[in-house]
């Protein structure tokens, strides 16, 4: 009687709109997930809006403007690339708190084109001097240690995107729907060894949003035919990890926020049905298929060969697309990984639906050079 | 050797010249844990001992952990360039650029020795000094 769960969610589809504000994409987003619900936000008792690139901005406030100003308490949340997550995340502890027992909590993002990372504090330019502080250098070195390792192959990496492009072909809210070969991934511009150009998430604007309310509140109002149970919620930052100030972590943050997601929910990775996890670049893919133990250790290779986590496949993951190919816009990323999942679990996935899914994850984690890293890892249920 | 260095300014904190006038990369060492970290530090990341971090310089010569050859970065930079993970004989692990190989995985072995070396890095900082900085390179080169 004390579940938690989300009643309404949408994401705008991805895309460029130079002419738009983020408080503007964030209200279109809030509304769909509002209308979702069948609620107003004259029903919500807090806001939770995650954002990056304007993070003291006030664009809770701001898209209070647009929507309705209702004088309720407004969380604006910054954490790297699990900013949505964290902000959803943020409104389900409230609610589990009791504090409340309906919140909205928003993700939303405008970007530039280009590549991100670093920061230039004046002075001496250490890109080049130094290595690289780019963000497609960092998952580059992430994948050749998998490499160095297991012998992972450029190849490999490069199915990964040829599978979430292909996956959101099927996608109509995702920014591409092209089929990419894997001759076309390969010979595209190279970026940093082995991402190539196909092989890095697109820079989108973009926004998504979620309704949560706690089991009273859905009961009383009578949402549990479009109800999806939040089964848990975890997030860490990134532990002592041996080379992490030289080469950011993004593996042990990971690996300790999947142990305590699978405790919380007293389940096992055999037992999730779909994933959608951060994909930045097509090596990261690999890396996390182990770190959330969706196959064992040095077999991330073998299973992008094998087409397990292709749509149809023993796991598929990434279905939307994924950020490589649905677009990455950082604030948003981490509701609309949620919306993916909450979408298949209703059964309403249209081409791409993953039959029967019953249990599925969303994973997404962010931090970058001289930083640290942030994880979030979401396990929802179909009612 | 020594004064061959006067007047330039270290690119980086960890970068230091000593009374003698010869860099190093400044670490420290948890005398709890044993980490040892580059540039110096009072506090331990990995155990949170307060009390016994050692201020050291760290090695000179190292093995290739990871790297990546960045073929396109922030504008203005000049690629390819071999970006590097490295980790120092002796403890402690330094990202830097790798120079003196071709900038291609083929010619590229992970765990293959290289050292540090103390050069010009052509960049100058207001006052018109050079900045020192610290690059890797083959240990045969
Ligand atoms: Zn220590």
């Amino acid at each position: 009687m004390n579940d938690i769960y989300v009643v309404g969610i949408d994401m705008i589809r991805f895309g460029r709109f130079p002419d738009r504000t983020p408080p503007q994409l964030a209200a279109e987003a809030a509304l769909m997930a509002l209308d979702d619900a069948g609620l107003s936000i004259t029903d919500m008792q807090a806001l939770y809006c995650g954002n990056l690139m304007q993070a003291s901005n006030m664009v809770g406030q701001r898209l209070l403007r647009e929507i309705g100003q209702t004088g309720i308490p407004v969380v604006n949340v910054a954490n790297a690339c699990a900013t949505g997550a964290t902000a959803f995340r943020d409104g389900w502890i409230a609610i589990r708190a009791g504090l409340y027992d309906m919140v909205l909590a928003v993700g939303v993002e405008q970007m530039g084109k280009g590549l991100l990372g670093g920061t230039d504090r004046g002075g001496f330019v250490t890109e080049g001097a130094i290595g690289s502080d780019t963000m497609p250098a960092m998952f580059a070195q992430i994948g050749l240690e998998h490499q160095r390792k297991y012998g992972t192959t450029f190849e490999q990496f490069a199915k990964v995107s040829v599978k979430n492009h292909h996956h959101s072909t099927l996608n109509p809210k995702a920014m591409y729907q092209v089929e990419t070969p894997l001759e076309q991934v390969m010979a595209s511009e190279m970026i940093a060894y082995p991402n190539t150009k196909l092989m890095c998430s697109v820079n989108v604007d973009g926004a998504a949003a979620a309704v949560i309310a706690s089991e009273k509140a859905v009961r009383r109002l009578g949402l549990m035919d479009r109800a999806v149970r939040i089964r848990t919620s975890v997030m860490t930052s990134n532990p002592f990890a041996e080379r992490e100030f030289a080469m950011p972590d993004f593996n042990a943050v990971t690996r300790l926020a999947s142990k305590h997601a699978y405790e919380a929910a007293g389940i096992g990775p055999d037992e999730i049905n779909l994933v959608e996890l951060h994909d930045c670049f097509a090596t990261a893919e690999l890396v996390h298929y182990e770190n959330l133990g969706l196959c064992g250790e040095g077999e991330a290779g073998r299973m992008i060969d094998s087409g397990e986590t292709a749509l149809g496949g023993r796991i598929p993951v990434n279905v939307s697309g994924g950020l490589l190919s649905k677009g990455h816009p950082l604030g948003a990323t981490g509701i609309a990984n949620i919306y993916e999942v909450a979408t298949h679990l209703r059964g309403k996935a249209g081409a791409r639906q993953v039959e029967g899914a019953r249990l599925g994850m969303t994973h997404v984690v962010g931090g970058g050079p001289g930083m640290g890293s942030a994880c979030a890892i979401h396990i929802l249920e179909k009612v | 050797m020594s004064n061959s260095y006067e007047g330039m300014v270290p690119s980086v904190p960890y970068l230091k010249i000593d009374s003698t006038g010869e860099p190093y990369i400044a670490g420290s060492q948890c005398g709890k844990c044993g980490q040892i970290f580059f540039g110096e530090r009072t506090i331990c990341a990995r155990c949170a001992d307060r009390t016994s971090m050692q201020a050291m310089r760290l090695g000179e010569t190292g093995k290739l952990y990871a790297y990546t050859v960045i073929h396109r970065s922030f504008p203005g930079v000049k690629t390819p360039f071999v970006a590097a993970t490295v980790e120092l004989d002796g403890g402690g692990v330094l990202k830097g650029t790798l120079l003196e190989v071709e900038p291609d995985p083929a010619k590229l072995a992970f765990d293959m020795p290289v050292r540090t070396v103390f050069r010009d890095s052509g960049q100058k900082d207001q006052d018109g000094r050079p900045y020192l900085n610290y690059y890797f390179v083959p240990a045969g080169a």
